[in-house]
């Protein structure tokens, strides 16, 4: 049972999906950090860009690694527009607003996928899908070995445009103190939609990065939100390198209990720990965030 | 009481229903609103009095249903008595929630987010565990007799049902009035001050949310009993957390009359969506979603709201006119 041929695939993989868990992470911790709002459409979202990343290859042959290229910039506007426009305007400036609007536009999104596409799962057959690469004794997957690398390019990307940019500097000067930064200038409506922006934009990414070896369904998007609560929660609710830590683990967790308990159970057990850790840690094991 | 009489005149109206017909569509109709109002209710006095918003109050629900099929089918106890355990079940399954989460100091965003997460590792539970059927789900079996809570014909069902609300309506009335129902309020306004001045917030935030699990669990029990059938899907699934604070919400969140109103609209525009477009499926939670932002946008004290707006309109009309004509004068 605890052999190292088995082990060591299972936690490799388990690295491999946590990965794109810490992506989908990554945008809900971002956004929760300057909106101080946790945002239920992020699954339905996810949802709607694996639609369309596989609409992109079905119907005009991209290639899911080009698509992102011109989904990215999309789901970026999407994001914006969403925040700018529907949340912002909608919420009258209370929290418990945000909450409701958000949910209401999962539910729009998700059922108007469902009632477009019905419930049928889709997927897509690429050629490369199915490469491999031999590591000692492993074999690994390519697209998910693919998809670990840009995760990391990603937040290297999300790092960058947060320290060295002057949109970034306005994002965490409105993350720390809304007030002040309005008083210096900063238009806080349009930086809450940047940050919403990027937030959908890693979804982009993520679905981009997931479609080559996952499915697709209107439903499909649940599974990943209920785990990047869990990791927000676990990296501490705001913090980037939270995200991307709490990710791999939680990854590395559910392909570990998977294996041991089955796969409902493993689902459940991710669960179980989100719960525990609304209850026990709401700061997040690692300390970070407030 | 006071305020009781709008609730017995409404009762007694909507009551004489079966009277005038007869048409299974219609009562079908009206007794799913009166379920969604019980639902919307429970959430009503956790969500609308108490402030504390649940995303999961399917977990109610899908636990009286259960408790009710399963406790019937399994162990052949008396429906009746079944549908009381669902109740008692719903709002052991409530309180044990609301102890764990309000003693964690979980409020907003996270109390939101571990109701979501409880009624989700219920859907899943239910989805696997032998006893619920698992994926197949479980049958009530067929017994019409009215000592097996079956009835020949859907008038019993459609009384049963708003006798349910009517209860509800009154132990929310009477909430309301209530010392207890005022420190709810308290806490909802302002958690800290409400401290201050000597009120337990946990603790009356667990009494809330143990009476709102009750009430969403007796919906349950009457949703299995009606139907004769459910599943993890059904039971525990989002779409009765959605609706639980979709009805509030659109009828006026807050208001004894809030979730009765919100499920008459809710489910006529429903009914509407799928005339227009067919029966397909995600349509009418579309056309939910929708009007959940437009109310938060638009009208967020709901129905009841707009109309105490508008009579407060008139009124405050009146009232004005005679100002700047003083000040002419003057």
């Amino acid at each position: 049972m605890f052999s190292t041929d088995i082990l060591i695939p299972t936690v490799l993989n388990g690295l491999m999906t946590g990965a794109v868990y810490a992506l989908v992470a990554l945008g809900l911790t971002l956004i929760y950090g300057v909106l101080h709002i946790i945002n239920f459409a992020h699954g339905a979202l996810l949802t709607a860009a694996m639609f369309a990343a596989l609409f992109a290859y079905q119907l005009w042959g991209f290639d899911p690694y080009v698509a992102a290229i011109f989904l990215t910039p999309l789901f970026f506007l999407l994001g914006y527009g969403l925040q700018r426009f529907i949340i912002g305007p909608a919420a009258h400036g209370e929290d418990r607003n945000i909450l409701l609007v958000t949910l209401g536009l999962a539910v729009v999104i998700e059922n108007a996928l469902l009632y477009a596409f019905r419930a049928d799962t889709r997927t897509i057959n690429l050629p490369h899908a199915f490469d491999v690469i031999e590591v000692g004794t492993t074999f690994l997957a390519v697209p998910r070995v693919i998809a670990f690398t840009v995760v990391f390019a990603v937040a290297l990307g999300l790092w960058v445009i947060l320290q060295r940019t002057d949109t970034g500097r306005a994002i965490r000067a409105v993350a720390k103190e809304k007030l002040g930064a309005e008083l210096s200038g900063i238009d806080v409506a349009h930086i809450y939609a940047v940050t919403f922006g990027l937030g959908t934009a890693c979804l982009a990414i993520a679905a981009c990065l997931l479609i080559p070896t996952y499915y697709v369904s209107p439903h499909v998007g649940d599974a990943f939100v209920l785990i990047a609560f869990t990791v927000v929660v676990l990296g501490g609710m705001g913090s980037v390198p939270g995200a991307l830590i709490g990710g791999l683990f939680i990854g590395v967790v559910e392909s570990l209990s998977g294996f041991y308990l089955g796969e409902s159970l493993g689902q459940i057990s991710v669960f179980v720990m989100f719960i525990l850790l609304l209850l026990f840690r709401p700061a997040g094991l690692f300390g970070a965030g407030t | 009481m006071k305020g009781l009489a709008p609730i017995v005149g409404t009762m007694a109206l909507v009551g004489t229903v079966p009277l005038i017909t007869s048409s299974n569509v219609v009562l079908n109709f009206l007794v799913m609103v009166f379920l969604i109002a019980l639902v919307g209710q429970g959430w009503n006095l956790l969500g609308g009095y108490g402030g504390q918003y649940s995303f999961g109050h399917a977990a109610f629900f899908g636990t009286g249903a259960y408790v009710t099929a399963v406790l019937q089918m399994h162990y052949g106890v008396n429906a009746w008595l079944s549908f009381g355990i669902g109740i008692v079940g719903g709002a052991v399954v409530g309180s044990a929630i609301g102890a764990l989460s309000f003693r964690s100091g979980l409020k907003g965003s996270y109390f939101a987010l571990v109701t979501l997460a409880f009624a989700e590792v219920l859907r899943i539970a239910a989805s696997v565990a032998p006893i619920t059927g698992a994926g197949v789900g479980t049958l009530i079996r067929l017994d019409l007799r009215p000592e097996a809570f079956q009835f020949q014909s859907r008038a019993p069902f459609y009384w049963i049902a708003l006798g349910l609300v009517g209860a509800s309506l009154i132990l929310i009335r009477a909430i309301e009035h209530s010392r207890f129902g005022a420190y709810l309020v308290a806490v909802r306004e302002n958690e800290d001050a409400a401290e201050a001045l000597g009120v337990d917030p946990a603790a009356v935030k667990l009494g809330a949310m143990t009476i709102s699990a009750a009430i969403t669990a007796a919906a349950g029990c009457f949703y299995a009993q009606y139907f004769l059938f459910i599943d993890a899907g059904i039971a525990y699934g989002p779409w009765i957390s959605i609706e639980a604070l979709l009805a509030p919400l659109v009828g006026g969140i807050g208001t004894v009359f809030g979730p009765l109103l919100g499920a008459l609209a809710v489910r006529t525009l429903g009914e509407l969506g799928r005339l227009m477009a067919g029966d397909a499926p995600g349509l009418d939670l579309v056309i939910y979603g929708c009007v959940l932002i437009l109310v938060v946008a638009v009208a967020p004290r709901g129905i009841v709201g707009v109309l105490s707006g508008l009579r407060g309109h008139a009124l405050s009309h009146k009232a004005a006119l005679p100002t700047p004509l003083e000040r002419d004068n003057g």
